[in-house]
């Protein structure tokens, strides 16, 4: 019997396909969540828009808070560490949680360097904002990519950008003759031999999920139309007025999101969203998805 | 021949791509309607709460479980499995339930104990068989009339079959061994 290889770390991302995944901060948020339909959960102390609130150093969670997620579901249970912080990551996974987020949604611990991910039997997911960056990711051992988004803003406007992205970068290297598939390596910042993937097979060779601004069924439903996997759902549903019902209905409009029907009738009476914000009236400095190497 | 794969949630994807290798109609099933004029049905790996609660609407549980009792040829791999079961230890899950069978799940623990091992498993020959558990259930207790397909060394049940029935815990279609699918192909054909 073997375990932690790649065939099943990268499996149990694909069975979290079609699939939402939601963050979340205490056991009662984790049953909510899991009785809508999430098909995992991201345990965290604080949700995305409080974290940017809050401001100053975000870590990792208590891992009391983690373990009585753990207990409160039957879901898989994702917990994030901050970039290249590889001991949080060590002390994730002898708390037994079944996927780690190296995320930039946590003060980067590393300016430089990720946690090599390879040495880990729990798998990973990974942030992005274009193919490079997602090729990179993979090369250090993430077994499953999301868009970086913007998290915490309820906009979806940075979601959109990164995944549109991903998949033009894809096309790209589809079209690019073998002979030029170095210098493109080169020129993306990606490992040669990922890079000759994609352009043999003309996909990402893990699960891609999109996150980073959802709160709303239609865009998760947009976001699974642009080629996403499935999808991550931060404040939008904990930061809504009533999350039992957007929760429900982002779900649906996950698995049904070409039937624009299903999805109209599931965005009736959901309450107010989360307050959004607006990219542009956020400081440089301010911004998560930059944070990443 | 067509073959539907319910497409809720999970790994449907990769089904549908080993049975177009095996030159098979393969039809993704989110609604009622899609379960017309189907010779088989696959429940794919997933997570099985999210596939119970999402078959609930539009009364595709209901559906699925009469077209099973009219003996439409099923195959669950691992949520799978676990929706066929009639019966789900520690659990509050309302599976589909048209396999005499009683399943654990999570049975192995959490991803870090996830695992690859061959199996035997003599209805596919004596190749063995590649066999991938994720967060894998098991089957506890399988009742009479139904055909154990395979164990791991230690005994444990991970795959049967009864009539047009087939389960298992692991994932066929995470491998590039066809030989699963296409004995479900052959028990859907009436060959097996």
């Amino acid at each position: 019997m073997k375990t932690g290889t790649w065939k099943v770390k990268t499996g149990l991302a694909q069975m979290l396909k079609g699939g939402v995944i939601m963050d979340i901060i205490n056991a009662e948020q984790a049953k909510i969540a899991q009785q809508a339909g999430a098909c995992a959960v991201m345990a965290l102390e604080r949700v995305p828009a409080d974290i940017r609130a809050a401001g100053g150093v975000a870590r990792m969670a208590d891992p009391t808070v983690i373990e009585a997620i753990m207990k409160a579901v039957s879901v898989p249970v994702m917990a994030k560490c901050r970039i290249g912080h590889f001991v949080e990551a060590q002390a994730l996974e002898a708390l037994g949680v079944d996927f780690i987020d190296e995320s930039e949604v946590l003060t980067p611990a590393d300016e430089s360097h990720h946690v090599w991910k390879h040495d880990f039997k729990v798998p990973f997911v990974c942030g992005c904002r274009d193919l490079g960056e997602a090729l990179r990711r993979i090369g250090e051992g993430a077994a499953m990519i999301r868009t970086k988004g913007e998290a915490g803003t309820g906009n979806i406007v940075e979601a959109v950008r990164h995944m549109r992205a991903v998949m033009d970068g894809i096309r790209q290297l589809v079209k690019t003759p073998q002979e030029e598939l170095m210098a493109k390596a080169k020129e993306m910042g990606a490992p040669f031999e990922l890079v000759e993937e994609v352009h043999k097979t003309g996909k990402l060779s893990v699960v891609n999920f999109a996150a980073g601004g959802v709160a709303t069924p239609t865009d998760a439903a947009l976001m699974m139309q642009l080629g996403a996997d499935g999808v991550f759902v931060g404040s939008g549903i904990f930061k809504s007025s009533n999350p039992e019902v957007r929760a429900k209905a982002i779900v649906r409009a996950t698995t049904h999101y070409k039937d624009p029907k299903i999805i109209a009738e599931v965005s009736k009476n959901l309450g107010e969203a989360m307050p959004g914000l607006d990219i542009k009236q956020i400081p440089t400095e301010e911004l998560l998805a930059p944070r990443g190497w | 021949m067509r073959i539907g794969i319910l497409a809720v949630q999970g790994a449907f994807a990769e089904h549908i791509a080993i049975l177009r290798q095996l030159e098979v109609e393969a039809l993704p099933v989110r609604l009622p309607r899609e379960l017309k004029g189907l010779d088989g049905l696959i429940i794919p790996g997933g997570e099985s709460t999210t596939i119970s609660h999402l078959i609930q609407d539009y009364n595709l549980m209901a559906e699925i479980r009469s077209l099973a009792e009219d003996s439409l040829p099923i195959l669950g791999t691992c949520a799978g499995m676990i929706l066929l079961a009639d019966k789900i230890s520690d659990s509050e899950l309302e599976p589909i339930g048209v396999m005499d069978l009683t399943v654990r799940r999570n049975a192995f623990g959490r991803q870090k104990d996830s695992f690859e091992t061959e199996l035997k498993i003599p209805a596919l020959g004596e190749k063995p068989f590649p066999g991938v558990f994720i967060r894998a259930p098991i089957i506890e207790q399988a009742n009479s009339g139904t055909e154990i397909l395979a164990r791991l060394a230690d005994n444990t049940i991970v795959a049967a079959r009864k009539g047009k029935l087939l389960a298992c815990a692991f994932h066929p279609e995470l491998t590039d061994d066809p030989r699963f699918h296409q004995y479900f192909l052959d028990i859907a054909a009436g060959r097996q």
